[in-house]
Order: C-alpha cells, then structure tokens, then sequence
C-alpha cells in the first residue's frame, strides 16, 4: 500500500505550510529560472505525493476493470474503488454511499442532475432560480434545458460587495421548481449562505443544487446541515486527480430520477425490448468508471483530512485577510479587489483590477516571475456583464500557500506597472 | 525559453500607450463591425470607410483589450488608411501568415523577414514585424489577430 504522509498540522490545529509544501512535488519546479509561485488552485490543486503514490501504486498492483472480476486484483480494484466511494461519503456527511455517484467533474455531476433530474420533473411554464455568481457549468445545462421544456430562468441579483441580494428571494422562488446555486463564487470568491438558500428553497416548494466546487476542497462540509438535495463538486480543486468528480444526491430523489447515461454497469438487465437500471449509485455510472481517479480522490480526502478541514478553512482566512491587507497596504487606489470586504465571507479567492493593466498583460509579466495566476473571465461571463468587468485577474490560495507567496504576487505586480509605465 | 521583450516591443508598449485612430465614425458612410475573443472577453469595434474607387478613406477602433490586441489593432488602423481594398487584403494575408505558428516557428523559414517581407509575398508590414515575436506566447495569437479578424468581416460585408 501507499506509504501516507506524516501529517503537516503543528500544534493547535495550524497548517504548517512549509510541510505541506514539501508534500507537493510541483510546488518544487522552476518557471523561467524562478521557484514557481501557484496561485491558481481554484482552477485545479496541485498535487502531494501521496495522490501520485496512490495512483501509481493502483496502475502497478491492483489495474484490473472493476465489478464482474472474479479474480483477485479485479476484486481488489472494486473494493478500493468503493473504499474511495466511502471516504468521499464521511468526507461530506452524507448517509450512504448510495448517495455518492462518481462522475467526470462537477460540469458532468450538474448536468447529470439537471437532466436527469430535470427532464422527469420539468413541463413548460416551469421556473428555475439561479444566481448571478454561477459558472457557466450551472448555467448552460440549465439554458440548454430551458429551450428544450421552455423553462423560465430567474436570477438571484447581487448586492453592490459582491453578496447575493436575496431581498426579494421569496419572490423568485414563488412557483419556482428548482434552485440551482454556487456555494461560493469561483470570481468574486462569495461564501453563499447555503443553508439558508437551500430552506427557502424548500419552504417554496423547489429542490436545491448546490454547486461546490469551490466549497467542498476549502470548508468543512456536512451536507446534512447545509440542507440541500444535491451537490456537485470536483476531485481536482481538492488535491485529488483530474477526471472524477462527485454528485451527491438524496437517496429517494436520486431513486426517483432516470439513468443520465446509458451503457455498462449501469443496467442490472438488458433484454431486447427494454432494460431494468442498476442500483444507487451505479445506475448513474454507465460505462468504465474512472477508477484510479476516484481511489486518487480517496488518498487526496486522507491527505486533506490529516490536515483537517477546519484548520484548512482558517488557514485561508488568515491568508487572504493577509493578502487583502498587504496589497491594499502597498498599492493603495491602484488596486481594486472584487467581492466581499470580509475574508470570513470569502475563499481564498482574490479578483482583482490593478493600475488600468489588462488582466492578460498582467498574468504575462507575472510569469515571469514565475507567478502563477488566471486572467479571463472564469467561465462567469453573465456575472462578469453584471460587473461591468471583460476580465479580471485572479490570484487563489490553498493550503500550500503562504505570506511568502503573497509578497511574490506583490513583488511580480510592482514589477508589472513599472513595466508598462501606463 | 522566450522573454517579455520578445512580446512586449517598445513599439508594440507605444501603441498601446498612444492608440491611433481611437474614437468612431458616423454610420454610414462608415460600416461597423464588432469583434469578441471568447477566450478573453477582449472586444473591438472598428469603423470603416470605404471610397467609391475602394480606397480605405478612414478608419477607427474602438473597444477594449489587452496591449497585444489594442497594439495590433492601433498599428493596422495606421497601416491600412489610404489603401486599396485589395492591398489591405493582400496586408491581412501577410500579417497572418505571420502569425501562423506553424510557417514561422515549426518549419523555421519565412522567419526574420530582412525588410519586413513576409514569406515571399513582397508585402511590406514595416512596424507590424514588432508582433511577429507574439507567435512564442500561443496564447496571445488571437489576441494579436482579432482586429484583423473584424477587419476582414468588415472587407466581406461591404462586398
Ligand atoms: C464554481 C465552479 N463550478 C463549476 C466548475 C466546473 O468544474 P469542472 O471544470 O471541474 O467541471 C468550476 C471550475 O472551474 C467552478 O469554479
């Protein structure tokens, strides 16, 4: 088995940052002869070796296709791909893991669940409540539906720091069927009041889909205390490989719904006239699931675990007030950071406007400085629109970020200005 | 491994600076036509008018973008005033060409172009070579070619 790291918390629940940064091996190479500087996690984590091991570790000993094989190593691939199943359901609270579905990513969880949730439950005339914040991931799918059932969209507005306005939520949720919401915005870096929004959802009589992506890698996570139907998220925001992500459903509606994708492992009969779907979860696992991703995903939960989510969520508070602080510190009216004033009420997610630059210019100097950070509109350009913004850059923290990184971000956008003399 | 200088030249920082031809034109006798890369959200709008004997009388850009596409599209607009139709169509074949990753970095001919020549065509991009080092930063090649884009729809859609 996977040799597992020794835990990098230090006394009193803290992250000890430079342990988990030996962990990662990426965190170790050279960007144009400089020590790299990674501040996108939000787009994908890096990886700690543990997750490496345990992927290779799978290819070397146990590769087999999974359920069906009667012999060892395929029996040995199935129970680790469950014991992964299982580590995802304590992870997030959830009852069973009949409630946990593998899938690609959070794009193809939402999807599934607006399909296949959708297409059983939704007839024209029908209201669906979305917000500004979401990712095209948790719009599209619903625009693609709404043309095919001539659904109505509504749209959850935003208060002028970046929060969801929900003064007039009662109002959109009236006769509405689904709410479908960021648990935090992967842009303006908002923690949404899930719990909240999810109890409105159902005092209207609508389900609730949360997405979080963002939310699940950064906070601890319990979703029977966040009150939602369903939530979607990814393995790879969470130190986890890419290629598996995770839609957790209630188990009687995930019952109720139709298989998504039809194929092997999802059927439990197939006749020629017509077939008889799997049980929970696999009647939403058509084909090869990807199963060194999810037993990856597992080692990455035991990586985050040893960590402990509440230390990892503090963690980023004090590291983006920090940032907030040290960028507002030294460059004063030049910057412009989007979204909530209070790290409390964000991610380690900072967008940011700075001395007129255009956020590419930006990101393109930075890497010289071997700086790693996003520019663009992060798949969220109807929330970009509201923001009157064409691009933002973004810089994103996680768990192997420290003030030293920070103080890179600063130096590289000293350097940026000075190069442009705008 | 490329530097900023490659990208970033003086005269490419200049334009960027001090955009030619920024500003609009009453339509007609100009046409509009707007541009978007999605990838970025980069928009530009140009604005062209376009003689009865198809010389390019004027031109503006409006819009908003990075250096490289604010840069690209400032040197164009200056580049193609006065022209004929078809030598700015002849301009917009060059420049891509220029442009095309796989005629100047992958086969390594047609490069450095000695008075601006690109591969063989004869036609003069004068200050355009400034961008010719965008094509090692790959991303950054749709941001140098969208004006150029919307100048041919414009081209196509006067007819
Ligand atoms: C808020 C949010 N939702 C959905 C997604 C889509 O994730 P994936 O591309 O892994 O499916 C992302 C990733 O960028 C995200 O940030």
């Amino acid at each position: 088995m996977a040799v597992t790291p020794t835990p990098a918390t230090g006394a009193c629940g803290r992250i000890d940052v430079a342990a988990v940064k030996r962990d990662f091996p990426l965190l170790h190479v050279h960007v144009h002869g400089r020590p790299i500087t990674y501040l996108d996690s939000a787009a994908t984590s890096q990886k700690p070796q543990a997750v490496l091991d345990r992927l290779d570790w799978y290819y070397r000993n146990i590769n087999a296709n999974v359920h069906r094989g009667v012999y060892s190593i395929a029996e040995e691939a199935t129970n680790q791909l469950e014991t992964a199943r299982d580590r995802v359901r304590s992870f997030i609270g959830a009852k069973s893991t009949a409630e946990v579905v593998f899938t690609k990513n959070a794009t193809e969880s939402l999807n599934l669940v607006i399909q296949g949730w959708g297409r059983a439950n939704l007839s024209p005339g029908d209201a669906v409540v979305l917000t500004h914040l979401e990712h095209h991931a948790n719009i599209v799918p619903w625009q693609i539906l709404a043309t095919e059932r001539e659904l109505e969209l509504r749209w959850v507005p935003l208060t002028a720091d970046g929060h969801l306005d929900t003064t007039h939520l009662d109002q959109l949720l009236d006769g509405a069927k689904a709410f479908s919401f960021t648990a935090m915005s992967n842009v303006l870096g908002t923690v949404t009041p899930v719990r909240e929004l999810a109890d409105a959802a159902r005092a209207a009589g609508a389900i609730s889909i949360v997405d979080a992506c963002q939310y699940v890698p950064h906070l601890p996570t319990d979703v029977q205390a966040m009150g939602a139907d369903f939530i979607a998220f990814s393995g790879h925001k969470m130190c986890g490989p890419t290629g598996i992500g995770v839609l957790w459903g209630r188990e009687e509606l995930l019952d109720a719904m139709p298989p998504f994708l039809g194929g092997g492992e999802m059927i439990r009969d197939v006749r020629l006239d017509g077939f008889t779907p799997n049980d929970l979860p696999w009647k939403f696992e058509a084909g090869t699931p990807p199963i060194a991703e999810a037993i990856g995903l597992g080692a990455a939960i035991e990586y985050l675990e040893t960590l402990g989510m509440v230390a990892v969520r503090q963690h980023e508070i004090d590291l983006v007030g920090h940032a907030m602080q040290v960028l507002t510190e030294r460059f004063g009216e030049r910057i412009q950071i989007h979204g909530p004033v209070n790290p409390q009420d964000r991610g380690g997610v900072l967008s940011f406007a700075f001395d007129n630059l255009h956020p590419h210019d930006i990101s393109q100097v930075l890497d010289q400085h071997g700086v790693c950070v996003r520019a663009g509109h992060h798949c969220a350009k109807p929330l970009m629109r509201v923001l009157g913004l064409q691009a933002t850059a973004r810089a994103s923290f996680y768990i192997y970020n420290d003030e030293a990184d920070v103080e890179a971000l600063a130096a590289a956008l000293e350097s940026a200005a000075d190069f442009f003399m705008l | 491994m490329p530097g900023l200088e490659d990208l970033y030249r003086e005269i490419i920082l200049d334009h960027y600076r001090n955009p030619r031809n920024r500003g609009e034109l009453p339509v007609p006798p100009a046409h509009k036509v707007e541009g978007f890369n999605p990838l970025c959200g980069d928009e530009i709008v140009i604005y062209l008018e376009v003689s009865d004997d198809n010389v390019v009388n004027d031109i503006k850009i409006a819009g908003q973008g990075c250096s490289i596409s604010q840069s690209s599209a400032s040197m164009m607009s200056s580049a193609v005033k006065g022209k004929t139709v078809d030598e700015v169509r002849e301009l917009i074949r060059a420049f891509k060409s220029m442009m095309s990753i796989h005629e100047s970095s992958l086969e390594g001919e047609g490069g450095e172009g000695e008075d601006g020549a690109v591969n063989g065509s004869g036609v003069k991009l004068g200050d355009l070579e400034a961008l010719r080092g965008v094509v090692k930063f790959p991303v950054r090649i749709k941001c140098a070619t969208l004006a150029w884009n919307t100048l041919t729809q414009a081209l196509d859609e006067i007819g």
